[in-house]
């Protein structure tokens, strides 16, 4: 394959995007896998597509509106029942104003 | 009496029940003590709800008693795949990370079913956030195939699947954003319906690729996935990529589904036959051929972008779900790490600790295809790619009513066969991902059996909104054939296929 598409300094940079915790493993593994999977990838670039538009969703519909109504909304209570640590009022998480600038 | 019963279609036992000649009660007996024997061995269910269930059932019996009016899937037990949020239970996803998720909400489609009268039995195991094709990659349990307890069946909504096959429900939810409707069916030698995009509500349906996911039913035969889809289909408020009336009305699938589809033209693409198994490819043209019989003519088209759509799929599908699985936060709901030392680990370790690798990959190939500097090259170009792909499904249906080819290029494979290289796996959905990227319905059904003895499915594509002329389609095949009343035997060591309806397992 020779260079990978996706070496470990770019896994690392993308784990921190996506916001995961990558042990050293797995950083490597996904180096290889990732880079497979690219390189399979790759193969739309035989595809000449300068003048197609680009498809995000097939439906005929654009903007939906509707009636701007009052609904009961689900509440405290129920907003809070899945929280792995709440005050019966908040959600509870550490502190987050302790560093500025990291983010 | 049970085993009569178990033997039972969706359409047969709703009417059985409506007319008293069953009680919903003995068909949820039946059920249970069906899933009490085998989902030890099959591990097709996440949860259940027998005591629920029995009373729902005797309620739906005493208001039959009574003479009061009951619903399209009166007493009947369902199975639904647990991405779809309900208020009873859990809903896990199959994943770590909302192990213990109590859903403050049902999905549309679990108040459709209830709606109807239908009994939900419980929920269906799947691939963590239904990523995968073989049901390996659930964070929770392990479900093998029916037919064959070394081999997977199929996924990603194969305790759906195992569960119809194993006779431990009558009929199942799923849902399918590359196939995963279409292949377990296949594997199990069930019939499984995608919908066109926008059939069927995706409200309370745990988003993994928006753009693509559809919620269907995989049943014992054609006039199931009909019944379902009746009960399911339609507008919804609380979905706006669910169509209007308007723009595609839904009908009765179910009310002409025995009437054949006259100087019905089938399309198929020559070249895409090279990438299945020699067994397959005589199964499905075996197939082509009855219908060639019933005076159909076959249309030889190209399809020259359809080869491109799993590079395509696994850039769309990826950066997709890197964004809509940026809610598991450690914060709102779900699993939290307790390791944290700052608000940052709580998002990084949660995830990390939770997600299995499939997940975390995926959500890292996502993530790098919508990064800065890569967004043109990869998503920007699949979704253009994906364009073309649909061009090819439109030209297609200028030509004929509906496509034919093979579901999935294998039968079922064994269990970690395809685990250790996650490219090999995402080749296995070479025929199903590009009905989702065009938004088209497609259905398998069963049409032969290879020398293992494991099902083989034909799949068939029909235009946008065309369902009812797909399920139609495939009606006429199920009535010249008996593939969809053969059943795994399960509980030995040899499994055999049976030839008649009157026999059973």
């Amino acid at each position: 394959m020779g260079q990978k598409k996706i070496d470990i300094e770019q896994v690392r940079q993308v784990a921190k995007l996506s916001r995961l915790d990558l042990s050293e493993d797995e950083i490597a593994q996904f180096s290889g896998q990732l880079s497979a999977i690219l390189e399979y990838i790759e193969k739309l670039n035989q595809l000449d597509t300068s003048k197609v538009e680009p498809l995000a969703h097939c439906l005929p519909i654009n903007n939906c509106l509707r009636e701007d109504i009052v609904k009961q909304s689900l509440g405290t209570e129920k907003t809070l029942a899945n929280a792995p640590q709440s005050d019966g009022q908040f959600f509870i998480v550490p502190k987050i104003l302790e560093e500025p600038g990291r983010l | 009496m049970s085993e009569e019963i178990l033997k039972l279609s969706c359409v047969e036992l709703q009417r059985k029940i409506t007319k008293g000649e069953v009680k919903s009660s003995e068909a949820v007996s039946a059920v249970f003590e069906r899933i009490e024997k085998h989902d030890v061995q099959i591990g097709a269910f996440l949860s259940t709800f027998k005591q629920d269930a029995m009373a729902r059932a005797k309620e739906i019996d005493s208001k039959i008693a009574k003479g009061q009016k009951v619903g399209a899937l009166a007493g009947v037990p369902i199975a639904v795949k647990d991405n779809m949020c309900t208020t009873f239970g859990t809903t896990t996803c199959a994943s770590k990370i909302l192990e213990n998720f109590r859903s403050p909400y049902n999905a549309t489609v679990i108040d459709k079913l209830l709606a109807a009268d239908a009994v939900i039995i419980g929920k269906t195991n799947l691939d963590e956030f239904a990523m995968g094709s073989s049901t390996e990659n659930s964070g929770l349990k392990k479900t093998v195939n029916p037919w064959d307890k070394s081999r997977v069946p199929g996924g990603s909504s194969g305790g759906s699947a195992a569960a119809v096959a194993a006779q431990m429900c009558f009929a199942a939810l799923g849902s399918d954003t590359g196939g995963s409707i279409r292949q377990p069916a296949s594997f199990c030698g069930v019939a499984g319906l995608k919908p066109t995009y926008g059939r069927v509500s995706r409200y309370g349906l745990v988003a993994y690729g928006s753009s693509l996911d559809q919620i269907g039913p995989l049943t014992k035969d054609t006039a199931d996935c009909a019944l379902m889809l009746n009960v399911i289909a339609g507008h919804d408020g609380k979905d706006s990529t669910s169509v209007d009336e308007k723009t595609a009305p839904k009908c009765d699938y179910l009310a002409k589904i025995d009437e054949p589809v006259k100087g019905l033209k089938i399309a198929v693409v020559p070249e895409l036959f090279q990438g299945a198994d020699s067994e397959v490819v005589a199964a499905v043209k075996g197939a082509i051929e009855i219908y060639k019989k019933s005076d159909a003519e076959i249309i030889e088209i190209k399809m020259p972008h359809f080869e491109y759509s799993i590079a395509a799929y696994y850039l769309i599908a990826t950066a997709e779900a890197s964004s809509n699985l940026a809610r598991y936060d450690g914060v709102h709901y779900g699993y939290r790490t307790k390791k944290a030392g700052d608000y940052i680990e709580v998002y990084t370790k949660s995830r990390a600790e939770a997600f299995g690798q499939e997940v975390k990959r995926r959500i890292m190939l996502g993530t790098y295809a919508l990064s800065s500097g890569y967004y043109d090259a990869y998503y920007l170009k699949a979704l253009k790619v994906r364009n073309l792909i649909r061009s090819d499904f439109i030209a297609a249906f200028q030509k004929a009513d509906c496509i034919m080819m093979p579901t999935s290029p294998t039968t079922a494979f064994k269990i970690g066969e395809k685990m250790a290289d996650p490219l090999q796996m995402y080749l296995s959905d070479v025929y199903t991902i590009a009905v989702n990227l065009a938004g088209v319905p497609g259905m398998s059904i069963g049409c032969g059996f290879d020398k293992n003895n494991l099902p083989i499915g034909l799949q068939i594509i029909s235009s946008t909104f065309q369902e009812e002329k797909l399920l139609r389609i495939a009606k006429m095949f199920e009535n010249q054939t008996d593939f969809h009343k053969q059943k795994p035997r399960i509980n030995t060591d040899k499994y055999e296929k049976k030839l008649t309806t009157n026999e059973h397992e």
